[in-house]
């Protein structure tokens, strides 16, 4: 994954005026994240109709005035469910995300600068997790515990530690020779201050562009599992739940299954494009220092 | 004899990853919740006689570790219990699923190397013009596009609005399976096409930057030529890796495919199991998709061997 990216960034060729200016797919990412973090937070608060409100009798609508993307089977009020659904969503994959990347920046630097048994234990635990794909493990093992949203975050961040933290290891040996630290070493600073005050900040590019990078695949992971009815429990307005849950209403009212869908692919495509585009121009500055 | 040698070893190494993967595929048993015996006893009345049958058939009287000692001594012979729901072997239950998920994995595969060879290539080729960056912006949002989401678009616009496909079951007679495959097999492949079309672009640009590739464009052969013969073979070995590497996650996408879809198939078979806790069946599907990734992986190294002659005199040499 990183050698990709590192190579695209050379290939790419990318001059220093064209490195100053955010291209604008990159910026229209940007704003529609914003705009996504604003829904998890606000979004039940701005929802025009309570998103568990069941009305039977209303039944299955398209569009109307008051229902901008109609409703569900139960009469739920579908832009509302969406809107409400963006924090069930989000926050998933945000946690792991963040408790994938500080601990894999935890193991990561300790394994790239004091090497000894943590390394051998990460590159071990590394080969033998590079063929297991991810989401058949989280399938099996959240269905044969029982499913359950949190639980499926617990087996996720599992899964992500050791390749994102043989990334971090791969940053760390970078820094590792350069003449800071080595200053740093002859100045007899403790390996703790070293680590943590010299290493930590130079790792830390690498660090968001995993952590942009995890939240993408927590998303496309996470939102699967609630899809096949392992993730977000029935009822949940967490979009892959309201997307299994209306699938079946791709005839009567398309946006019931369409509005979800989109959110997902959408917030996911921003994120990768952020991150991408992060990862990007810290391989280019860490190319132009050497 | 070296060769031999090397896929002797390569067998060894493949061999110890399916011991290793195997303890986990057993221990599903008693990370299931409930007691071993309530689980395989599943819906069946619990009659003493039954669960001394349980017991004595799954060795549940044994310790644990000759437990799984003669479940992997039964696994060998592909031999992992009978369903708890039909009752039926499980080998009899995967290989009556087993025909629709590999047509559906031949046809995801068949798409990806159709589409992201030539498209990688083309972006090489052509890069930093736009045309590069149309196909490198199209891989992002591919492989950032979860398949079920493809599935269910696919599903509006060319099964609902349009009416060109079904929207679900597998299809009888050979066209029908077919027309019923075409959908799903392009849900599927979507991740796929991306993360190839990526490798291949990378390894198209590595290949490019060598010095034998500037001293054919010195000697002034054409650019297809230069292409087609020194890039394209010389990238191959990434993208066999690549391809290899999907295929160890068909089985996770045919999941998402088939629920998707409604399909037949060993995908929906591991939801169905996974959901009706019926472990026997679930241990069976994890350790086929294990001995086919470790099949696959051991393929794609021999394929290597037969493409590059660098490779071979690595391993003779």
């Amino acid at each position: 994954m990183s050698a990709i990216a590192g190579q695209d960034a050379i290939g790419g060729g990318t001059t220093a005026r064209k490195r100053r200016r955010m291209p604008v797919s990159v910026l229209l990412a940007a704003i529609f994240a914003v705009l996504v973090v604003g829904l998890a937070i606000f979004g039940p608060l701005l929802a025009p109709h309570d998103p568990a409100a069941q009305s039977l009798q209303t039944g299955v609508i398209g569009p109307t005035s008051d229902h901008l993307l109609g409703t569900d089977h139960l009469g739920r009020d579908i832009l509302s469910r969406v809107m409400a659904g963006a924090r069930d969503a989000v926050i998933g994959p945000a946690i792991i995300a963040i408790s994938a990347t500080v601990i894999s920046l935890v193991f990561g630097i300790i394994a790239g600068y004091r090497g000894g048994v943590v390394e051998a234990v990460v590159l071990r635990v590394g080969d033998l997790m590079y063929a297991v794909p991810a989401i058949l493990v989280s399938i099996v093992v959240i269905g044969v515990l029982g499913g359950g949203y949190y639980l499926a975050v617990a087996v996720l961040v599992l899964l992500s530690v050791p390749a994102d933290t043989r990334v971090v290891r791969a940053a760390v040996l970078s820094e590792r020779h350069l003449p800071y630290i080595e200053a740093g070493q002859t100045l007899g600073l403790s390996r703790w201050r070293i680590m943590t005050v010299h290493i930590l900040p130079n790792v830390m590019p690498t660090a968001v562009a995993i952590a942009l990078l995890e939240f993408v695949y927590g998303l496309i992971t996470l939102s699967s599992l609630s899809f096949l009815g392992l993730g977000a429990e029935a009822g949940s307005p967490e979009w892959g739940r309201m997307l299994a849950d209306n699938r079946t209403l791709l005839a009567e009212n398309p946006n019931a299954a369409l509005a979800p869908a989109l959110l997902i692919m959408a917030t996911a495509a921003a994120v990768m494009l952020l991150g991408d585009w992060i990862y990007d121009r810290v391989s280019e500055e860490s190319t132009t220092r050497d | 004899m070296s060769i031999a040698w090397y896929i002797l070893r390569r067998l060894g190494v493949g061999l110890l990853l399916l011991v290793i993967a195997s303890f986990f595929v057993f221990c599903l048993l008693y990370i299931s919740p409930g007691s071993p015996e309530q689980v395989l006893l599943g819906g069946r009345p619990s009659t003493p006689e039954i669960i001394g049958t349980i017991r004595a058939k799954y060795n549940l009287d044994d310790p644990f570790l000759v437990q799984y000692g003669q479940w992997l001594l039964d696994a060998f012979r592909l031999d992992f219990g009978e369903s708890i729901v039909t009752d039926q072997p499980v080998t009899t239950v995967l290989t009556d699923r087993a025909g629709p998920t590999l047509a559906l994995a031949l046809a995801g595969l068949v798409l990806t190397i159709v589409i992201a060879v030539p498209a990688g290539m083309y972006a090489a080729a052509k890069r930093n013009t736009s045309g590069d960056r149309m196909v490198s912006m199209l891989t992002l949002l591919g492989s950032s596009a979860p398949t079920f989401a493809v599935g269910v678009l696919l599903l509006y616009v060319f099964g609902v609005s349009l009416e060109w496909f079904p929207v679900f079951g597998n299809g009888t007679g050979f066209t029908g399976q077919l027309h019923h495959l075409v959908l799903p097999a392009i849900a599927l492949a979507v991740t796929q096409i991306a993360y190839v079309t990526r490798q291949t672009r990378a390894a198209a640009l590595r290949v490019y930057e060598q010095d034998y590739v500037t001293f054919a464009r010195s000697r002034g052969l054409g650019r297809s030529l230069i292409w087609r013969r020194y890039a394209l073979l010389n990238s191959s070995l990434p993208i066999v890796t690549a391809t290899g590497l999907l295929l160890a996650y068909t089985l996770g996408g045919a999941v998402l495919v088939e629920v998707t879809f409604s399909r037949e198939g060993v995908g929906s078979l591991m939801l169905q199991a996974v959901q009706s806790k019926d472990i026997p069946v679930v241990q069976g599907l994890v350790a086929f998709a294990a001995i086919t990734v470790t099949l696959v992986n051991l393929g794609v190294d021999l394929v290597n061997l037969a493409i590059d002659p660098r490779l071979r005199k690595e391993v003779t040499g």
